[in-house]
């Protein structure tokens, strides 16, 4: 997903003069094509997070579309307040990237676990939360943002992550993509971020009826809207996500299909159970132990 | 002989505190220790066109201490960002006159409220400006108290390390907080010494002293490649006996009485 994302603002950067990525001492070996194509446009703001997003919010306030780029929590929960006041609240073209979402750096401990960050900025009007499935939905979301600059969280893997998409999908905020057709309408999962790859491998292992696979790789306040409308479709809700169930994805979607009596009972949420904060490990060790598995 | 600024700065201070009266708020102590300042600035320093608030080549003056945020509304009307009656909404349901400062308000770059956000963002601004060759300046008015929040320091060492001489940090030196002063609750001095310590050009002067502004916030910058630091030493609640150096007048409103008592110090009618 860094190698995806790096070349995709690449890309983008052409085109689109604004775009700038100011990283917070942190993309050794990731961020040097950006880097060295636009040295105008880049800026190594040093390890100080709460500087970095609140410069970012004043160059995006003279016009700039700024990424800034970190890992884990650092440029979330390091220097929320300046999220929630200088990007969010201004309505300003930042897109905070963290790279190592979940529990992509597990055997880094929990300062490197990222398994709060959707609880923290789904809480936040104006904001969109990016969070790809695979290394195309990376492409895709980001021509999004960059369509419709705004605030915005994107939350990456690591690298080397399988692709699910046969090309690069278009997304759109709260909108379900397809990955997987199921065989009737009874069970739809619904996934966000790298939790993707195991709705597709139960999809795999299932036995008729196969469920459907979507990810939703935009989302956030403003969408919420949009789900009773596709959820209506199916038997049985599921989510998936690797983030604790407190104030995660799931926990999204059963606020957005509350107002609606038809789906009491029908939404299963599937994330991680915070045993995981105070353990270390693989990703695919602490997913299992959190309970994530296909 | 009294200067236009000077005019300026009385009618910033009465209008300050007759909103406060009005919506019973507080930190008028703060609004009055920053009004020569702001009638400086926006008397004879910052270049803005109140017909038109974006004017791409307006200086950006950014209040990061945003809850003196009266004296600002206050200068705003005197310069025609707002009308006058306006002022009669601070503080008030659905006003966009909030408490602290409000970029709904025309005129008003940047939000504030909490401490520490204001010179990063600033810094941002005047970093946009050298990427694009723009000439304008940056202004970020401070607290004093607000130089115990560790984002600033990031971002004078930013602002020195980027060579950000378009930047003009004004540091509001009144030596009250919260609770009591600055040099008991965390000493800033040798404050001057610090900012040449982060590269910085810096200049002290008394922040209430007109000529004294005016002089160093237009020639600023001092020297190529350094931001300046004005430290301007104020008292707070300046120009009305009774609120100067008191802790209280960070919190409490004036009442009538002291409204009228106010008023008559600064020779308005009440």
């Amino acid at each position: 997903m860094r190698n995806a994302f790096i070349d995709e603002l690449v890309h983008l950067a052409e085109v689109h003069e604004q775009i700038a990525l100011v990283v917070g001492d942190l993309g050794y070996s990731v961020v040097e094509p950006f880097a060295e194509r636009f040295p105008e446009r880049f800026l190594n703001a040093g390890v100080a997070e709460q500087n970095m997003t609140g410069v970012a919010a004043g160059m995006a306030s003279e016009g700039f579309h700024v990424f800034t780029y970190s890992i884990a929590n650092f440029p979330t929960f390091r220097c929320a307040e300046q999220v929630r006041n200088d990007v969010a609240y201004h309505r300003l073209p930042v897109t905070i990237v963290a790279v190592g979402g979940g529990l992509a750096y597990g055997s880094l401990g929990y300062s490197h676990h990222a398994v709060q960050d959707y609880g923290l900025i789904r809480g936040m009007p104006n904001m969109t939360i990016a969070a790809p499935g695979d290394p195309l939905e990376v492409r895709g979301v980001m021509r999004h943002l960059v369509s419709q600059p705004g605030p915005s969280y994107l939350r990456l893997g690591k690298a080397g992550e399988p692709t699910f998409h046969a090309d690069v999908p278009v997304a759109l905020p709260g909108r379900w993509l397809e990955v997987r057709r199921g065989d009737e309408q009874g069970e739809a999962i619904v996934t966000t971020g790298a939790a993707l790859q195991y709705a597709v491998r139960r999809w795999q292992e299932a036995t008729f009826p196969r469920p459907w696979v979507f990810s939703m790789p935009l989302w956030g306040m403003a969408a919420k809207s949009l789900q009773p409308e596709q959820a209506s479709r199916f038997e049985v809700i599921r989510t998936m996500e690797d983030h604790l169930v407190d104030g995660g994805f799931g926990s999204w979607m059963l606020e957005a299909l509350n107002a609606n009596r038809d789906f009491l009972g029908r939404i299963e949420v599937e994330a991680l159970d915070p045993v995981v904060c105070d353990t270390v490990g693989s990703q695919v060790m602490l997913d299992e132990l959190g309970g994530l598995r296909p | 002989m009294t200067l236009a600024t000077e005019k300026l700065a009385r009618r910033v201070r009465v209008d300050a505190l007759k909103m406060v009266h009005r919506a019973r708020a507080a930190h008028i102590g703060s609004a009055l220790s920053i009004a020569d300042m702001l009638a400086v600035l926006y008397g004879a320093v910052l270049r803005f066109d109140p017909a038109a608030p974006e004017w791409p080549e307006r200086d950006r003056f950014i209040l990061s201490k945003g809850h003196a945020c009266v004296g600002v509304y206050a200068v705003l009307a005197a310069e025609n960002f707002i009308p006058a009656d306006a002022l009669l909404t601070y503080g008030q349901d659905r006003s966009i006159l909030m408490n602290h400062i409000s970029h709904h308000v025309p005129g008003v770059e940047f939000s504030t409220g909490s401490l520490g956000h204001g010179l990063p963002f600033g810094v941002g601004k005047a970093l946009a400006a050298k990427r694009r060759g723009d000439v304008w300046r940056t202004f970020v008015l401070t607290s004093d108290g607000e130089w115990d929040e560790g984002s600033n320091w990031e971002a004078i060492m930013f602002a020195s390390h980027h060579a950000l001489d378009n930047l003009v940090v004004l540091i509001d030196a009144n030596n009250l907080q919260s609770l009591t002063t600055v040099e008991d609750t965390l000493r800033l001095e040798p404050l001057a010494d610090k900012f040449r310590a982060f590269g910085c050009e810096v200049f002290e002067l008394d922040g209430h002293d007109h000529v004294a502004l005016t002089s160093a916030l237009s020639s600023a910058p001092w020297q190529l490649g350094r931001p300046s630091v004005v430290i301007a030493r104020t008292v707070k609640g300046r120009g009305v006996s009774f609120m100067e150096n008191q802790v209280k007048f960070h919190y409490s409103p004036p009442d009538d009485e002291q409204l009228a008592a106010a008023l008559a110090e600064l020779r308005e009618p009440s």
